[in-house]
């Protein structure tokens, strides 16, 4: 018991660190979108909780909604659009594949050499610089906020035009002819 | 040693980044293209978060959450691209996206 209120934030990055490494697995060689798309959404929601256990509470939160919820739906309401009946017939991977595969494990490598000679330290950890507002403390979602209408309120609007953007080319695109 | 650092979180990222990396070439499935491309996104923002984590700035949380706009953006696009292509070639294989070929 001890040892799980000591490492139990530990242990928790460890679980769900594994689920979402396996969703992505599952994403990449399951045969059918469908159950690729589940697979992705096990990664979405396990990144999420990844973003809690390190004070991004309203990251994480967004995360479950936009992710979890928007862009999951969109995928499954394409997939079940898509006529994929023919799907059982066709090759999963490229001819190009163990290339890519070679490719993607040489860039792990690369990865894990740079990284393995350099040391970030210990963390800063002052939980607090992400639940104040000017000394006042707050929640992380109110210090958000502060933050991007302050410092990045120009982003902020850049973005509300890029997302009407996006929405008019989607519609656009998806009208029939 | 148990003790969860940031080095762990990009262990994290990195195999996503990979995974996703070889989803997004070595896949024929147009939709799990673009799933794959929302993996590499997901990674991304685990990297910032554990920077922001790292250094104990707030940045890295907005910088997060501007990718996750973009990310939603780029599907809602994607997937109309996808519904378009699938009008025109009745598959979603990207192999059948040759009619720019000479």
């Amino acid at each position: 018991m001890e040892f799980l209120t000591a490492h139990g934030a530990d242990l928790l990055f460890y679980l769900f660190a594994a689920l979402a490494v396996g969703g992505a697995l599952g994403v990449v060689t399951l045969r059918s979108p469908m159950y690729g798309a589940l697979s992705l959404l096990v990664t979405f929601l396990a990144v999420a909780v990844l973003f809690l256990l390190r004070s991004a509470e309203f990251v994480g939160i967004v995360q479950i909604f936009v992710y979890g919820g928007g862009i999951m739906v969109l995928f499954l309401f394409v997939i079940m659009l898509v006529n994929l009946h023919r799907l059982p017939d066709l090759k999963l991977f490229h001819g190009q594949s163990p290339f890519v595969l070679a490719l993607a494990v040489a860039l792990l490598a690369l990865f894990g050499y740079f990284f393995s000679h350099l040391a970030f330290g210990p963390a800063f950890a002052r939980p607090e610089a992400f639940k104040t507002v000017q000394g006042a403390a707050v929640g992380n979602s109110q210090a958000v906020a502060w933050s991007l209408f302050t410092q990045a309120l120009l982003p902020f609007e850049i973005a509300s035009i890029f997302l009407l953007v996006a929405m008019i080319g989607a519609v656009v695109l998806g009208r029939r002819q | 040693m148990f003790e969860v650092t940031t080095t762990h979180y990009l262990v994290v990222s990195f195999l996503l980044f990979a995974i996703g990396i070889f989803g997004i070439a070595a896949r024929k499935n147009m939709i799990t293209v673009l799933m794959s491309i929302e993996l590499v996104l997901n990674s991304v923002n685990l990297n910032l978060i554990a920077f922001s984590y790292q250094h104990s700035n707030l940045t890295g949380q907005i910088f997060a959450v501007f990718t996750i706009t973009v990310a939603a953006g780029e599907a809602a696009v994607g997937l109309g691209i996808l519904i378009a292509f699938f009008r025109l070639r009745e598959s979603t294989t990207l192999d059948g996206a040759t009619e720019l070929k000479g």
